[in-house]
């Protein structure tokens, strides 16, 4: 573990964030100081984006259009869900491993301090690895904007940083949720993995290939659909499939704050539950 | 010194007797198949439908055979980045002991995965095989040559699947901390093994890259001789390629094996 800012680094008088400040940047320090280490880490992270962009690429090679839309739209897709995506995982993705902070007694130091034990939990890690799925990412959705030729209308530039930053606040609300459930899971902790990396791996699919009792749950229930595939029909002016018209990706603030109501009910609910680990 | 064969039968079964104790985490694990298996099966069924309802040999029942039986083996054969015992012990010096031990500490540990694997068909593969026939529909042979070879294959599957993570593992006997190795080997074994798409509609050079490594012998292999894809003599090709991986990645463990036991240091006592 490493030390916390040295002293002169760290103001006695902070305001609210000061902590969350310190600890974020202990991590980062930490990360960088077993240098080979962390080149390894950025490496896996890379490989991960770029399999995941060859599992679309392949598709592709054998056939030219997938549920109504071809490579260059596939590529906006593509770029939108798993920059959402990765960008929440490096935000919160680490709240995963709570079974792990309940088993080891973690959490209950979390509860001690005066501070929110979410917020605790959110800021206790930064892995700075997923800053190269972040870039395989950002890369594919750069090379999807340049090959549909967008009109950058008023519309399109609108519709872009709305899709980053709500559909950020989905998937981070979709791992809230997950960890809540984990204090009622512990040992079954694999199943919430269906709905934030099944519904991270929907995202980055045309919507409209799915059965329609699919498409309600990805459009509606875990609105996956509202992260990629709505931002790119309205971004490229395309129909949506029945179910799914394109103006609903206007409402996507309000699929991002279903998501976070049912996130912190259930965080509530969970911590609420939970007794201590015990020890 | 030579252990008979039944001290590591017993470890079979109290490999098959631990994993019956996860409930809970089997039915998470199944629910969690089961999703990503229909999604799997939307965007396949979708790529042979664009495709003129023929893809590389697969049409629609073949691709949903393949997406099912894949989804049902994924618990037996361990893909991904799973956490090993082994890798744990050589970092916390517990390996010191299972040297002391007068069994093999390799056969040990895949008498253990082989009766951990034969459980998981039991909560997660059949049922997963099963929703996918019920829901979808697949299609199977209806001779039992493919389901005895097929049964073969497996086994020769989850050992090449163990065999391969026992070597990254003992990766650790040189470096302190193995998270980056495996989960590179997750990331690549996943993909080149034929879990998203099948190798079979790979372009050429990447799967001949898939077959150059023991990765297809751990999915798409077993896949292709259950579901009948492949019949008679090739199917026993492609047993007999399994076999080879056994020998290739077991041998090499067992060099890896020996040259760790002679740098290994445990600190205190």
């Amino acid at each position: 573990m490493a030390d916390l800012a040295p002293r002169t680094r760290r103001p006695l008088h902070g305001t609210w964030h000061t902590p969350y400040a310190a600890v974020i940047g202990s991590r980062i320090r930490a990360q960088r100081s077993y240098r080979a280490s962390f080149l390894l880490d950025l490496f896996g992270s890379l490989l991960v984006g770029l399999t995941e962009f060859a599992e679309v690429w392949v598709i592709f090679h054998n056939v030219q259009v997938l549920g109504g839309l071809d490579f260059n739209a596939i590529l906006l897709v593509f770029g939108l869900s798993n920059l959402a995506f990765s960008l929440a995982d490096l935000l919160v993705g680490h709240i995963d491993g709570l079974p792990t902070f309940v088993r080891m007694g973690t959490l209950d130091a979390f509860y001690l301090r005066p501070q929110p034990v979410l917020a605790q939990l959110m800021t206790c890690e930064f892995s700075l690895r997923r800053l190269s799925r972040i870039g395989v990412a950002a890369t594919a959705l750069v090379a999807g904007l340049v090959r549909c030729d967008v009109d950058w209308s008023l519309a399109t530039r609108a519709m872009l940083p709305m899709a980053i930053v709500f559909g950020t606040a989905i998937f981070a609300g979709l791992f809230v949720c997950a960890a809540s459930l984990q204090f009622f899971l512990i040992n079954g902790a694999e199943l919430t993995n269906s709905f934030t990396y099944g519904g991270s791996y929907a995202s980055s699919q045309p919507a409209s290939i799915f059965p329609t009792p699919l498409k309600m749950i990805f459009g509606y229930l875990v609105p996956v659909a509202f992260t990629a595939y709505l931002p790119t029909l309205a971004i490229l002016d395309l129909p949506g499939p029945a179910g799914l018209p394109t103006w609903l990706a206007w409402l996507l603030p309000l699929a991002a704050a279903w998501v976070w109501a049912l996130a912190l009910t259930l965080w509530r609910w969970g911590t609420r539950h939970y007794q201590g680990g015990g020890g | 010194m030579r252990p008979d064969l039944s001290a590591y039968w017993q470890l079979t079964r109290a490999g098959f007797r631990k994993q019956a104790n996860y409930r809970l985490a089997m039915l998470a694990g199944l629910t969690t198949n089961v999703v990503f298996g229909f999604i799997r099966a939307a965007i396949l069924f979708a790529a042979v439908a664009a495709a003129g309802g023929e893809l590389s040999g697969y049409d629609q029942d073949g691709i949903s055979a393949y997406v099912w039986l894949s989804q049902g083996l994924l618990g037996a054969v361990e893909l991904g980045f799973a956490p090993s015992e082994i890798g744990d012990r050589i970092k916390n010096g517990d390996i010191a002991i299972d040297f002391t031990r007068p069994v093999d500490v390799q056969a040990t540990y895949l008498a253990a995965d082989l009766g951990r694997a034969a459980y998981t068909f039991i909560p997660r593969g059949l049922p997963s095989v099963l929703v996918g026939a019920l829901t979808v529909g697949l299609t199977m042979p209806e001779t039992a040559l493919p389901y005895l070879l097929g049964v073969v294959s497996i086994v020769l599957a989850v050992t090449v699947s163990f065999l391969c993570r026992y070597a990254v593992n003992v990766l650790g006997f040189w470096l302190v901390e193995t998270r980056g190795v495996r989960s590179l080997y997750g990331v690549t074994a996943t993909f080149l093994a034929g879990l998203y798409v099948p190798v079979h509609i790979f372009p050429g050079w990447l799967s001949a890259l898939a077959h150059a490594t023991p990765f297809p012998s751990i999915l798409q292999s077993p896949i292709d001789v259950l579901s009948g894809r492949v019949t008679g003599w090739d199917s026993v090709q492609l047993l007999v390629i399994q076999a080879f991986w056994v020998l290739v990645i077991g041998a090499l463990g067992r060099v890896l094996t020996t040259a760790g036991r002679r740098k290994l240091e445990v600190q205190g006592g």
